[in-house]
């Protein structure tokens, strides 16, 4: 009886450290996109070089990454060195959404920093982004053959991110 | 300058008295409509800076969405319609006001049921010490009574020193 009396509170205590504990690993900014396992907005927009549009439906049938990203975007250079590694490993394209951007600096961008994009596209007034639910620029989302979003990134890539998430889900929509 | 035409002074004048008596007669529909728009911007959360509301924050994002609110609204969308277009875009998080469903019932009742359940302990605690007082009283037996008064009497006698 004596040892249930301090079990109890002890528990409970247990329970709240567990829970306070898991809630200072998490990332408040991190807000969980509903687009997961929901077919990815379509768009037609115009690209970034050339005058050809693009839209979802000419990307049907393979697996492919949408970065969005902008030459105004600070953290999009943490993440242009992976970027670039992906596009010369040629595991999966990647398409480009330059976000809320005047083309002439995102042009000059790619052109100073390198271009690992099958292909950019523009979005000027960020209605795509609304419609991706964009808020923190750079976001990745990894869009299966079918054209289903299975994974949202938010914030830059890692190195961690690429090989834990991102690859190994690549791999497996690939098969 | 040349006097115009009579018929084009009348097109003119006509075009006049209708556009003013048209916005004479939009602004209190305006001021209605821009009420309506701050009330749904301020329910809204601004996803860059996350303790803003929409109608509060200064963001480009906050902007954008502002303006696709306002659009929305223009085509005719009902408040709940809106809600919904954000939510499909960015998930309850948007809303300031969270829906109760299977992911946020213990956000909901979780601090209700804390507060009930500390409500139960704290009686039943209290119960049981006020029962526990008074059992003692009844089963107290003349032997324990009897020894507990010698060592009251015990602690009469001048404290042993040394």
């Amino acid at each position: 009886m004596k040892t249930v009396r301090w079990s109890i509170p002890l528990a409970l205590f247990v329970v709240l450290i567990a829970f306070l504990w898991v809630g200072l690993g998490r990332d408040p900014r991190e807000v969980p996109s509903p687009l997961i396992g929901k077919p990815a907005p379509s768009f037609a927009l115009h690209q970034l070089h050339g005058d050809k549009p693009l839209s979802t439906a000419e990307l049907r049938g393979k697996v492919w990454l949408l970065n969005v990203w902008a030459s105004w975007c600070v953290s999009c250079r943490v993440e242009h060195p992976l970027l670039l590694q992906l596009a010369k490993a040629g595991i999966v394209p990647v398409y480009g959404l330059d976000y809320k951007d005047k083309p002439d600096d995102a042009r000059a961008w790619l052109a100073q920093n390198g271009d690992p994009y099958t292909a950019s596209i523009v979005d000027q007034d960020g209605r795509v982004g609304i419609d991706y639910g964009v808020y923190g620029v750079p976001e990745t989302f990894v869009i299966d053959r079918l054209g289903i979003v299975r994974y949202k990134q938010i914030g830059p890539l890692s190195v961690e991110s690429l090989q834990e998430k991102i690859l190994p889900l690549v791999r497996e929509l690939q098969k | 300058m040349r006097p115009c035409p009579r018929l084009a002074c009348g097109i003119a004048l006509a075009a006049f008295t209708l556009v003013a008596a048209a916005t004479k007669m939009d602004v209190p529909a305006d001021a209605a409509f821009d009420t309506r728009i701050k009330t749904l911007e301020s329910e809204l959360r601004c996803l860059v800076c996350q303790n803003q509301t929409l109608a509060d924050s200064n963001a480009s994002l906050a902007e954008d969405l502002r303006r696709e609110v306002r659009e929305l609204a223009l085509s005719g969308k009902s408040d709940n319609e809106i809600r919904a277009y954000l939510v499909a875009r960015y998930g309850d998080f948007v809303l300031y006001d969270p829906p109760l469903k299977r992911t946020t019932w213990l956000l909901w009742i979780g601090p209700f049921a804390l507060l009930a359940g500390g409500g139960m302990l704290w009686w039943t605690v209290l119960r049981r010490r006020e029962h526990a007082g008074r059992s003692t009283q009844r089963t107290t037996d003349p032997h324990a009574e009897a020894r507990g008064r010698a060592l009251l009497d015990d602690s009469d006698e001048p404290p042993h020193t040394g």
